[in-house]
C-alpha cells in the first residue's frame, strides 16, 4: 500500500497494577501502521487486549492501566508523552472515538446537536455554525430521519440504531484525522447492524478518514475492514491484508476465531432430544394471551406489546424466540414468570393454569419456572459471595441449610462447569462468561421445569457464547429442563433450539420446529432476519443491500399497529388495501409449522424462488467482478 | 406525562398534610389531661370543669372537634393560646419571622458555599484539598450541633470576644446590629447543614463522573471544569436538591438546639415552651407549620427532580 503513513504504533506496553501492587502486562509490545483512508480492525475476544490498544491511539487508559512502554506515533508525534493540554487537543481533535453503546455514552441531559458538535467547537476546528452545518450534511450522509430536526432532540428521543449513527457524526463533526470504532455494531440487532454498518462503510470511504475498528466478530470486520490484525492476551498473533486473513489465515487462533463464527442459520442444526426426558406433552403454555404495560383498561393493556400469543414448550424442549428490540421477547418471557400478569388469556404449568401474577403463584410453581436475565452484571448482587447467591434459592425453595446447602452449592457449580471453590469469591472477581454461569446456576438451584433465558448470550463475545450454549445443552440432556431461549440472534437459536417462534412487534409471525422455520417457505420478515445474519465473505453486505427485502425493510423500525399485519410497511411482498387492514390467517403447514400471512403457500414459495434467482444471479455478478461497492 | 406527575406529586403533598394533620389531633388529644385541667389547675371541680368543656366545645366527639379546628386553622384562625390567652397567630407570627430569617439567611450563605465546595471537591478528588474537604464535612456531620455551638461560643465570644454569646434582638436595630447579633447562630447553622449539601453535591457528581459518558467526554478531549459543570451537573442534581430541601426543613423546624443555647427567639423554641405549658393549640399549630414546611420544601425538590430530568420534560 503506498499511502500516507498516519498513525504508527510501536511496540506499545500497556500494564495494570494489581492488589499486591505487582505489575500485570495486558498489551505486550505490539506495533502495527495505520494509512489515510485506511480501516485498521483489531480483532479478539473479551481479554485480548483490543480496546486498551484503540484507546492508547488516544493516548488514554481506562483506570487502573497505565502505559508501560512504546510509542503511539500521530504523524511521526509521539502522543503518549505529550503534554496533557496536548492530549486534550488529540481527542476529539485528531483522534476521535466511537463507543460500544452509544445508548449508554450519549449524555441524557445534554441535546443530542450540541454533544455532537461539542469537541468540533471546543477544539476550535470549526465554529459554532460551521459545526452544526457539518452536523446536519452528517445526519443526511448516514441517512438519518428528520435530519434537519433530529439534533435538537436528547437522546432518549431516538432509536438504539439511529443513536449508534448519530455517534458516528460526533465522531467525524470535527473531521478528524483517525476515527476509532470500539465494537460499535455489537450490541445492535442484526438488522440494525447492516444499516449501521452500510452507513458506516459509505461515510469511511467519502470522507477519505483512517479508521480502527474494534471487534471480536469476523464477519463483520470482513465488510469494513482493509487491514486485519489478529490479537491474543495482548500480543499480535497475525496481521494482514482483509483478504489474506479472512480468505488464507495461517495462525491456528485465527482459524479457531474463525470457526466461532456464527454458522449462517440454516436448517438441521439443532439436536433434538431423544432421551429419556423427552415427552411430548406440554410443559408451559401460554394461551390466547394478550399483554402490555401501563395498566388494563376494559380488558386491554393502555400500552399493547403482546396481541393474541398462543406459545407452547413442550417437556425438555427449547424454544427459541426472535426477532428484533421492541418486538415483546423479553415481555412474553416476563408474562411466563408472573412479572406481568397479562391482561387477557392464560399461562398453563403442567396443565394447571398459573395465576398471572407471581404473587399469587405458590411457592412450587415459583421454583418450577426460573428466570435468567440477561445482564449478569446487574442481575447478581455485587455484595455477596457466589456461595450465597446459589445457596438462597436452595434455603428458599428446598429448606436446605448448613453442610447439605454447602454440598450442593459445589455440586450445582460443578453442572455449570465452575470449580466449588467458586462459592466463596465475589461476583467482581470472575469473568463475564463466568459470571454468566453463575446468573444461571442461581436458576438451576430451584430445580426448576422451565428456565426463561433473556439474551443470555447476547452480551458475550462467540467464543465464550458458544460455551455457554454448549453447556445449556449438556443442561438439558443432563436435568430434562425446558428452555425459552430469547434471543436477537439467529445463527445461536438456530443451533441450540428445538422450535422457534418469530415475534414481530408483539405477534407471532411464524412458529415451528426449527428445521421447517428455517426452510422455506419464510414468512417475509424470517426471511430478512435470514438475509441481514452477515457472511464470512468479503462484499457481503454489499451483495446483500441489492436484496429486495432489505430495500423495503431494512430502514423501518417496529411499530405495534393495532390492525392488519404489523409487518406491512417492511414487507416486499405488501398486498395494499389487505395486508394493512385484515389481520393475516394462520396457513398451518407440516409439522406444527405455522406462518401467520396473507399471502398463500404457493404465493410465498413463488416469492422465495425468484429470491433465489435474483441472489444466484448476484453471486454470479460477484465471481465475474469481486470488487461490488455500495451503488 | 410530566403535568402528570407534577400534579400527582401536588396531591401527594396535599394527603400527607391531611394525614398529618390527623395524626397530630389525636396524638395531642391522647396526652393525659386536656386544656380546661390544665386551665383550671388546682381548683378544678367537677363542675366548673364540665362547665369550662361545654365553653370551649371539648364536650363534643372527636371527629367534630377536629373538622373545627382544621377549619379554623385553614382560614388562619389558629385558636387562641389555652395558657396565656393571647391568640396564636399572635404568638406564632414574630417567631415565624425570627425563624424565617435565620432560615434564610443560612440558605443564601450555606446553598452557594455547599455546591461551589462539592463541585470544587469533586474536581480534585483524591487531592489532599478534596480530603481536607470529604473528612471536614464528615467530622463536622458526625459532631451534634450543641458542640460546634458551644466551641463556637468558647472562641468566638468567650476568647476572642468579637462577637456576643446570645442572639439578643430587641426589634429596632440596625442592619450591622441585627447582623452582629444573627452571627454567632447562623455560623452554627451554616456549618452544621453545608456539612451534608457538600458531601452529597460531591457523592453525586462523582457518582456520575464514573458513567460512560463522562468518560465520551473526556475521550472528545472536554476540560475537566466543563465535564462537571457541562456534563455532569445536571445529571447529579435531582439528589443535590433533596439534600438541599431537606436541610432548608431543619433550618425551619428542627434547629430548637440551637435556637436554646443562643436563646433565639424562634418558631421551634415556642413549640418546645408550648410542650412545657401544655399548651395544646400552640403545639398543634407549630407542629402543622413544621410539617407544611417539610411537605412543600420536598415537593418542590421532587418537582425541581422531574423537571431536571430531560426524560420526563421531553417525552418521546
Amino acid at each position: 500500500m503506498n499511502r500516507e503513513k498516519l498513525f504508527e504504533v510501536k511496540d506499545l506496553r500497556i500494564s495494570a497494577t494489581n492488589d499486591d501492587g505487582e505489575e500485570v502486562p495486558i498489551v505486550k509490545g505490539v506495533s502495527f501502521d495505520i494509512h489515510k483512508g485506511e480501516v485498521v480492525a483489531l480483532i479478539g475476544e473479551s481479554g485480548s487486549g483490543k480496546t486498551t490498544i484503540s484507546l492508547a491511539t488516544l493516548a488514554y487508559t481506562k483506570p487502573g492501566l497505565h502505559f508501560a512502554g512504546g510509542e503511539c506515533q500521530l504523524f511521526g508525534k509521539d502522543v503518549l508523552t505529550m503534554p496533557p493540554l496536548a492530549q486534550r487537543e488529540l481527542r476529539g481533535g485528531n483522534v476521535a472515538y466511537l463507543a460500544q453503546s452509544a445508548a449508554a455514552t450519549f449524555n441524557p441531559a445534554i441535546t443530542i446537536n450540541e454533544q455532537v458538535t461539542e469537541a468540533a467547537v471546543l477544539h476550535g476546528r470549526l465554529t459554532q455554525q460551521e459545526a452544526n452545518e457539518r452536523a446536519i450534511e452528517l445526519y443526511h450522509a448516514l441517512e438519518l430521519p428528520d435530519a434537519d430536526r433530529i439534533g435538537h432532540r436528547y437522546p432518549h428521543q431516538v432509536s438504539g440504531g439511529q443513536l449508534q449513527r448519530l455517534m458516528a457524526a460526533m465522531a467525524l463533526c470535527g473531521k478528524p484525522d483517525l476515527m476509532v470504532l470500539d465494537e460499535p455494531t455489537t450490541a445492535l440487532d442484526v438488522t440494525t447492524q447492516i444499516e449501521v454498518l452500510k452507513a458506516f462503510k459509505k461515510v469511511i470511504h467519502e470522507e477519505n478518514s483512517a479508521a480502527v475498528y474494534v471487534t471480536h466478530d469476523l464477519a463483520v470486520v470482513a465488510q469494513v475492514a482493509d487491514h486485519i490484525v489478529v490479537l491474543y492476551s495482548g500480543e499480535i498473533m497475525e496481521q494482514g491484508s482483509a483478504d489474506q486473513i479472512i480468505n488464507h489465515p495461517s495462525h491456528a487462533y485465527t482459524k479457531r476465531l474463525m470457526e466461532a463464527v456464527r454458522p449462517k442459520p440454516e436448517a438441521g442444526q439443532g439436536v433434538e432430544l431423544t432421551h429419556e426426558h423427552h415427552r411430548d406433552i406440554d410443559n408451559i403454555e401460554v394461551k390466547d394471551m394478550t399483554a402490555g404495560y401501563g395498566g388494563i383498561v376494559d380488558g386491554e393493556p393502555v400500552i399493547p406489546i403482546l396481541k393474541d400469543i398462543n406459545v407452547s414448550v413442550k417437556n425438555g424442549h427449547v424454544v427459541g424466540v426472535i426477532g428484533e428490540s421492541g418486538c415483546g421477547k423479553s415481555t412474553l418471557a416476563r408474562v411466563m414468570a408472573g412479572m406481568l400478569p397479562p391482561a387477557r388469556g392464560d399461562i398453563i404449568l403442567d396443565g394447571k393454569k398459573l395465576e398471572g401474577d407471581l404473587h399469587d403463584r405458590k411457592l412450587e410453581e415459583l421454583q418450577k419456572v426460573q428466570f435468567v436475565f440477561q445482564m449478569a452484571d446487574t442481575a447478581l448482587n455485587p455484595k455477596q459471595l457466589i456461595g450465597n447467591i446459589i445457596g438462597r434459592p436452595l434455603e428458599f425453595y428446598h429448606g436446605l441449610k448448613g453442610k447439605e446447602k454447602h454440598a450442593k452449592v459445589a455440586e450445582i457449580l460443578e453442572m455449570v462447569e465452575l470449580p466449588a471453590a467458586f462459592a466463596s469469591r465475589y461476583p467482581m472477581e470472575l469473568s463475564g462468561g463466568q459470571k454468566q454461569r453463575i446468573n444461571m446456576a442461581r436458576s438451576l438451584a430451584a430445580n426448576p421445569e422451565v428456565m426463561l433465558c433473556d439474551e443470555v448470550t447476547s452480551a458475550l463475545d462467540s467464543i465464550v457464547g458458544a460455551n455457554v450454549i454448549k453447556l445449556l445443552t449438556a443442561l438439558r440432556d443432563k436435568t430434562g429442563v425446558s428452555f425459552v431461549f430469547i434471543s436477537h440472534d439467529l445463527s445461536t437459536v438456530a443451533s441450540f433450539a428445538d422450535e422457534i417462534v418469530v415475534l414481530y412487534a408483539g405477534r407471532v409471525v411464524e412458529q415451528g420446529p426449527t428445521d421447517e422455520v428455517l426452510e422455506p417457505p419464510f414468512h417475509p420478515y424470517t426471511r430478512l432476519l435470514i438475509s441481514s445474519v452477515p457472511e464470512l465473505r468479503i462484499g457481503w453486505l454489499e451483495d446483500t443491500m441489492k436484496k429486495r427485502e432489505m430495500a423495503v425493510g431494512i430502514a423501518r423500525g417496529v411499530e405495534i399497529t393495532a390492525r392488519g399485519c404489523p409487518f406491512y410497511n417492511r414487507c416486499p411482498l405488501a398486498i395494499e388495501g389487505t395486508c394493512e387492514l385484515k389481520t393475516p390467517p394462520t396457513l398451518e403447514l407440516e409439522r406444527g409449522h405455522q406462518i401467520s400471512c396473507h399471502l398463500t403457500l404457493e404465493q410465498l414459495q413463488e416469492a422465495e424462488a425468484e429470491a433465489q434467482k435474483i441472489l444466484l444471479g448476484y453471486e454470479k455478478l460477484g465471481q465475474e467482478d469481486p470488487q461490488v461497492h455500495v451503488p | 406525562m410530566m403535568t402528570r406527575m407534577v400534579m400527582q406529586r401536588i396531591g401527594i403533598g396535599f394527603a400527607t398534610l391531611i394525614v398529618v394533620s390527623i395524626i397530630v389531633f389525636i396524638a395531642t388529644s391522647i396526652l393525659p389531661g386536656d386544656v380546661a385541667q390544665i386551665v383550671l389547675g388546682q381548683s378544678a371541680t367537677p363542675e366548673t370543669l364540665a362547665a369550662l368543656r361545654a365553653q370551649l366545645g371539648l364536650d363534643q366527639p372527636g371527629y367534630v372537634r377536629y373538622f373545627s379546628w382544621l377549619g379554623n386553622m385553614m382560614t388562619g384562625d389558629l385558636g387562641i393560646s389555652k395558657a396565656g390567652g393571647a391568640t396564636i397567630s399572635s404568638l406564632i407570627g414574630g417567631r415565624l419571622g425570627n425563624t424565617l430569617m435565620m432560615a434564610g439567611w443560612v440558605a443564601v450563605i450555606s446553598i452557594p458555599i455547599s455546591i461551589a465546595l462539592g463541585l470544587w471537591a469533586a474536581m480534585h478528588p483524591g487531592t489532599w484539598l478534596d480530603r481536607i474537604v470529604t473528612f471536614g464535612t464528615l467530622s463536622l456531620i458526625s459532631v451534634p450541633e450543641f458542640f460546634i455551638a458551644t466551641v463556637a461560643v468558647l472562641i468566638l465570644a468567650v476568647e476572642l470576644r468579637w462577637l456576643p454569646s446570645t442572639a439578643y434582638m430587641t426589634g429596632d436595630e440596625s442592619f450591622l446590629q441585627l447582623m452582629k447579633a444573627l452571627a454567632m447562630p447562623l455560623i452554627t447553622l451554616v456549618i452544621v447543614v453545608s456539612a451534608q449539601m457538600i458531601r452529597m453535591t460531591r457523592a453525586g457528581i462523582l457518582n456520575v463522573m464514573s458513567s460512560p459518558y463522562i468518560e465520551m467526554a473526556i475521550l472528545k478531549g472536554v476540560p475537566r471544569g466543563r465535564i462537571i459543570l457541562r456534563h455532569a451537573f445536571f445529571n447529579a442534581i435531582g439528589p443535590i436538591i433533596n439534600v438541599i430541601a431537606l436541610n432548608l426543613a431543619y433550618l425551619v423546624s428542627g434547629v430548637v438546639i440551637v435556637e436554646t443555647i443562643f436563646a433565639y427567639p424562634g418558631l421551634a423554641k415556642l413549640m418546645i415552651d408550648g410542650v412545657q405549658t401544655r399548651d395544646l393549640p400552640l403545639v398543634q399549630a407549630c407542629a402543622m407549620i413544621f410539617c407544611a414546611t417539610y411537605v412543600v420544601l420536598i415537593l418542590i425538590a421532587d418537582v425541581g427532580s422531574i423537571l431536571s430530568n430531560p426524560r420526563l420534560r421531553n417525552p418521546k
